[in-house]
């Protein structure tokens, strides 16, 4: 049983972070019908960046919490500068183009992405700072849920409620809902509809960024390919749920979350990604739209 | 209020609109009949911004308005209700009316002017919280009429409003375009294929064929203009 609850935990904690970046993707394509490739680099700039800002601040002896919370807000807003970037480079100038013309500029950006940061850092993996604090509360169950582990999915609890709340209830969410569903029409009603989508990758990129500080200091080492696989990840998890709905990206992130926990645990941990992968295959061929279909195209 | 001067506005390489001239003074209801892709709706589009002219000026209150964005054009005071009313499905009737007013602060004023909606559209009232997509057609040209109101435009731009309903909710809906026109002073400018009902509530046509303006006249006078009654009335 308690083997159970363990991999149920992990299983949640993976998820939250599959989510964190599914949002960006489920987010993006909704209102530009894009798949934005660039989107897990963006979450490894975010890891990055909290490795740099915390290494920095530890030399000039600032305290632990406050090397949390700066270096998390440092990468963030950095991060959310580069999403908001790399759509005006690569993605504004496509808008009307063919829409395979976006897709192959986005993958561009993501190799550009890696490669840079290659250059720029190194190509080893680098020691991560644990920034998320112990709690003493969980020292007698530490094996089955760390705190670190609760830290992640408590913010990504509370990440995905503003931004439920953001999207339903604020003017901007409106907007971006309109935006989505209609896009003329929403220029039509005097929507700017350019910052609309600047907003949408600002947001998406401070999520992926927050998942990318979660992880690495969870794990504890980054090097500059951690987008990749995780951005496949967060990619099948989004189409998993339906890409284009933001419950549905969620969910897909638990349940892929979940599928790897529970079959790395009872199968084998070298199968981890044949049966996060096997998943999505048996869900396009059941579901092609996603469990949470928005959309269903006949 | 508006004028359009030799506008010419292409599609990619193709022309849709060449060279049109078109005057509407403050107050008045002008229409702008002719057969489907004469070009009456890229004219709306040029108007807007959506389909911004190649060559010519759209003047609207002093202003050249052809470069500018949509979403200025529409804070300058032009609202559009597109052809197929294009409600945002999956947002509420309120939402959706609350996007119409979306360059105004949600102050006093547009609650007002909600309030004002909701008595001149009593059905939208009960279905305030459903869907937009689930209205009926009626009722979601309804909904977009009150949408573009909610920007509490000077100039009201219409899309082919009777477009698939019902000859009694035409009725209706022609009846609410005069009352906005006389009780808000909101000029407006329509654009039907149906000639007949659109010159009898206008003060002026223009008449559109192949991207130009072949014809323009009163209402009276277009209502019994032999050609415009073979070509565009049936009789």
């Amino acid at each position: 049983m308690e083997y159970f609850v363990q991999l149920l935990l992990g299983g949640l904690t993976r998820g939250s972070i599959y989510a964190l970046i599914a949002l960006g993707y489920t987010m993006v394509y909704g209102i530009i019908e894009l798949i934005n490739f660039a989107h897990g680099e963006i979450y490894m700039i975010g890891a990055f960046t909290a490795l740099i800002v915390s290494s920095v601040l530890t030399l000039y002896g600032f305290n632990e919490f406050a090397i949390l919370v700066l270096a998390s807000l440092i990468a963030v807003i950095y991060s959310a500068s580069y999403g908001f970037t790399v759509e005006k480079i690569a993605y504004k100038p496509l808008r009307s183009a063919p829409r395979l013309s976006p897709l192959i500029s986005a993958i561009g950006m993501s190799i550009f992405l890696q490669n840079y940061v290659l250059l720029a850092q190194t190509s080893d993996f680098l020691p991560f700072p644990a920034l998320i604090p112990e709690f003493n509360f969980l020292k007698n169950y530490e094996h089955v849920f760390s705190s670190s582990e609760l830290v992640i999915v408590l913010t990504t609890v509370i990440v995905m409620t503003i931004l439920t709340l953001l999207i339903k209830f604020t003017k901007i969410g409106k907007a971006m809902r309109a935006t989505a569903q209609d896009k003329k029409m929403a220029m039509l009603v005097g929507i700017n509809v350019n910052r609309i989508i600047s907003v949408t990758f600002i947001i998406g990129s401070s999520l992926a960024a927050i998942g990318g500080i979660l992880i690495a200091s969870h794990i504890g080492q980054i090097n500059f390919n951690i987008g990749f696989i995780a951005g496949i990840k967060a990619f099948t998890a989004a189409v998993l749920g339906g890409i284009g709905s933001i419950p549905g990206a969620v969910l897909g992130g638990f349940v892929l979350g979940w599928t790897e926990s529970f079959a790395t645990g009872y199968v084998s941990s070298d199968y981890e990604d044949v049966f996060a992968f096997a998943l999505l295959v048996l869900i396009l061929i059941f579901r092609p739209a996603g469990i949470l279909s928005v959309k269903c195209e006949v | 209020m508006l004028s359009l001067s030799n506008v010419e506005t292409y599609y990619g390489n193709i022309q849709a609109l060449k060279g049109i001239n078109i005057n509407i003074s403050a107050g008045e209801i002008i229409t702008l009949i002719g057969a489907n892709g004469a070009g009456k709706s890229t004219t709306l589009m040029s108007i807007s911004g959506i389909a911004p002219p190649r060559e010519g000026k759209i003047i609207f209150m002093d202003r050249e308005i052809h470069n500018l964005t949509p979403d200025v054009i529409v804070s300058l005071g032009i609202s559009q209700v597109p052809e197929g009313r294009h409600i945002f499905p999956e947002l509420t009737v309120l939402e959706n009316l609350q996007m119409g007013a979306f360059l105004r602060a949600d102050n006093k004023q547009t609650r007002d002017d909600l309030e004002y909606i909701f008595e001149l559209f009593p059905i939208l009232t009960q279905r305030r919280n459903q869907a937009g997509g689930t209205l009926s057609g009626g009722e979601q040209q309804m909904l977009a009429i009150s949408r573009a109101l909610m920007a509490r435009p000077k100039l009201l731009l219409l899309d082919e409003p009777s477009l698939g309903l019902a000859p009694i909710v035409v009725k209706q809906i022609f009846e609410i375009i005069r009352k906005i026109n006389t009780e808000n002073n909101t000029t407006v400018f329509l654009v039907e294929q149906n000639a007949n009902l659109a010159l009898r509530l206008a003060d002026r046509g223009y008449v559109m064929e192949n991207g130009r303006i072949v014809l323009e006249d009163s209402s009276e006078n277009l209502l019994s203009n032999e050609e415009v009654r073979k070509a565009y009335l049936g009789i």
